[in-house]
């Protein structure tokens, strides 16, 4: 009983607290589903929902706007097929004219308003090519320095992989002015190696994969040595296999991460055609300013692909999260 | 065809460890070899350096005629089954047991008749297609023994292949590793901290302690003839009983005496012993050569020695009794049908014939 009571308010503490953590992004979907002008109401709903006015006559229902109601007689004016008026100031009784609402009103097309408003398939492009570019990238360089780093023994081992990890505790404003400065006397400025090259190793990926290789019994690696395995072949035929759900998580965190990169790409380049999603995102921010609604459709769709993504990868990544730093 | 010479084996860590310290022996082609010792005795290390998973500092390893010092560990000719199985977790028994051959090229219907053999020999035939974690744990030590024996190897090194197997495991799989021994007909050198697999198992005995060989013998011999007191205390169980005293004359014979122990030597001894007379020593006696007096009296009664019997351990087929003599402590082994009880007054005595001195200093065997 005590251990039931326990457990509930755990689980109303943890609901509550994703309920906070979720309540913007409904905000988001939903008003990415709604008309302008119902987001100008500035109703708190989360459903969207669509009102309108119709006239009960003899022949039938008209869609109305009205202008003024009174007890008995109200005028309107009355819509076309088009929502166009057909005829203006009609006065009626008031008690033909019926409210109605319609729950959910979605309106999808705001997404295909906002993604044709600028190039955004360019764009996603380009986010895919840098992001999985630099993926490879990633995965190559960690998995080779990790398994120098838990394996092999060369002087300065545990230095060099100290200052790794300080590196990590940089922030990466500080080294802004001189990435761009020495990008620029690369010449590579404005051109995609300037957004993929210097995402090609990451540090966290190293020391991800450097705790899962030490956790790994050093007498798998002495056994395929006198099996006559090569250290690469090592590399490929024992460790490669045992490291696939390291992999999927630190993929997922290096494509979440270049997904949603927006200071760097932002600085580097500048063409049109280089833009990567969020930079695209804040450009179309500042001309579709006052079409929240296509912001917010723009918002929704650039951040879909990493949302699938996630929860594909979702048991890996809280397995091993939960797991690093606990071993070694 | 393959014999073992290690010549002034040294190896030093990084961290200025001297781990393993001017080790010289010699493994005879088809023996088998078991180096025992108490944990970070060095055994381990010396295993690796014969395998070539860690450089040697200075000295000499031969395999056959080979000197194998800067060769690499594939090209040895060896086999290394480890402590904890090793097993590739990803592949199938068969892919763990073929994949030395498959990294040799060799073409697969030879493969498939090796791994089959050693599968046969093993009794492993029906589980090829498993993954190591759906074996129990002796199964996964006779695929780590198959992985060994399909690449035919001129030796084969064991690295404590049975601590992680429980203790009933642990006696069926010695006596097959000595089978297996005798029908593969390799040289193999075993490690152990184990004394018990040591005695059974070995040709002969390898005694390592801090990096130091104490003894090299066939079992019995180290059991009955140890050169040190430590020899003499890690091997057998329970262990021998070390007493620390004197050697005094007492009515023209030369007596061991301590304050609770008074004992005299045979005639070899004395002789032998003599240049100690008045110094001190160390008496060792193994456990079953401690008797009750009432049964077999193996002196007249002043030879007998009163102990205090203090805790009884029934086994069933024996008896171990901690007794007190004095302010020394002795275990004795009886036999069942002698059944003193804790708390009672005990004469025993000693099969001297039996017994052992050491030298207090160099703790060196004299008798």
């Amino acid at each position: 009983m005590k251990e039931k009571i326990r457990l509930g308010i755990i689980y109303a503490l943890l609901a509550i607290f994703g309920l906070f953590m979720i309540v913007p992004f409904v905000w988001m979907v939903s008003t990415s589903l709604m008309t302008q002008s119902e987001f100008n109401k500035q109703e708190a709903v989360f459903i969207p929902k669509e009102e309108y006015h119709v006239w009960n006559t003899d022949g039938g229902q008209r869609r109305i706007l009205v202008v003024q109601t009174e007890a008995d007689s109200s005028v309107i004016h009355v819509l076309n097929k088009d929502l166009k008026i057909e005829q203006e100031y009609i006065k009626v009784p008031t008690k033909q004219i019926e409210k109605i609402v319609k729950k959910p009103s979605l309106h999808w097309d705001n997404y295909k308003k906002a993604f044709n408003k600028v190039p955004f398939a360019i764009y996603f492009k380009n986010t895919l090519f840098v992001s999985f570019a630099s993926l490879i990238g990633v995965m190559i360089t960690s998995f080779l320095a990790a398994y120098a780093f838990a394996r092999m023994e060369f002087k300065g081992k545990q230095l060099i992989f100290l200052m790794f990890l300080s590196m990590m505790m940089v922030p990466a404003p500080i080294y802004l002015i001189s990435s761009y400065m020495l990008l620029d006397k690369f010449n590579w400025l404005d051109t995609y190696q300037a957004l993929i090259v210097p995402w090609c190793v990451n540090i966290f990926t190293i020391f991800m994969f450097r705790q899962h290789f030490r956790s790994l019994p050093k007498e798998l690696f002495d056994a395929a040595m006198i099996d006559g395995a090569s250290t690469f072949g090592i590399l490929w035929r024992i460790v490669l296999p045992l490291s696939k759900p390291i992999i999927a998580t630190a993929s997922v965190f290096t494509l979440i991460s270049s997904w949603n990169s927006f200071m760097w790409p932002l600085v580097m380049t500048n063409r049109p055609e280089l833009r990567v999603l969020q930079v695209g995102l804040s450009y179309f921010n500042q001309e579709a300013s006052t079409q929240t609604t296509l912001l917010m459709a723009a918002s929704t769709f650039s951040i879909l692909p990493i949302l699938i993504l996630f929860f594909l990868a979702q048991k890996q990544i809280i397995a091993s999260t939960a797991k690093t730093g606990m071993k070694d | 065809m393959a014999k073992i010479t290690i010549k002034n084996l040294n190896k030093f860590y990084d961290n200025g460890f001297h781990a393993v310290k001017d080790v010289s022996f010699e493994a005879l082609d088809k023996e088998f070899m078991v180096l025992v010792g108490p944990s970070g005795c060095g055994k381990t290390t010396v295993l690796r350096l014969i395998a070539g998973l860690e450089e040697i500092s200075s000295g000499e390893i031969w395999i056959g005629d080979k000197l194998v010092n800067n060769v690499h560990p594939k090209d040895r000719n060896i086999a290394m089954v480890f402590q904890n199985y090793a097993l590739y977790p990803h592949m199938t028994v068969y892919d763990n047991m073929a994949f030395a051959l498959k990294l040799r090229k060799e073409d697969k219907a030879t493969i498939q008749k090796k791994v089959a053999h050693a599968a046969e020999l093993l009794g492993i035939e029906s589980m090829m297609k498993r993954r190591p974690a759906q074996l129990s744990g002796g199964q996964r030590q006779r695929v780590a023994l198959g992985r060994a024996i399909v690449r035919n190897p001129q030796v084969f090194l064991f690295d404590e292949p049975l601590s992680n197997l429980d203790a009933k495991l642990r006696v069926q799989m010695r006596s097959e590793i000595v089978k297996l021994h005798r029908h593969l007909e390799n040289t193999m050198i075993y490690v152990t901290h184990d004394q018990v697999e040591a005695m059974t198992m070995a040709d002969r005995i390898v005694v390592m302690k801090d990096g130091v060989i104490h003894q090299i013998d066939t079992p019995l011999d180290i059991y009955n003839n140890p050169a040190n007191m430590f020899v003499a205390g890690f091997i057998g169980s329970p262990a021998i009983n070390l007493l620390d005293g004197r050697l005094e004359a007492r009515d023209s014979q030369l007596c061991f005496v301590t304050e609770g122990v008074s004992i005299a030597l045979t005639k070899t001894q004395e002789e032998t012993l003599k240049s100690y007379k008045d110094k001190a020593i160390v008496f060792g006696i193994r456990p079953e050569d401690i008797y009750d007096a009432r049964f077999d009296s193996m002196a007249d009664a002043p030879q007998q020695i009163m102990a205090l019997c203090d805790i009884v351990e029934p086994l069933g087929n024996e008896y171990h009794l901690q007794l007190k003599a004095g302010k020394d402590d002795l275990t004795a082994r009886f036999d069942p049908k002698e059944l003193p009880r804790a708390g009672e007054q005990l004469a025993i005595s000693v099969d001297m014939a039996k017994a052992h001195f050491f030298d207090p200093e160099t703790q060196l065997s004299l008798v």
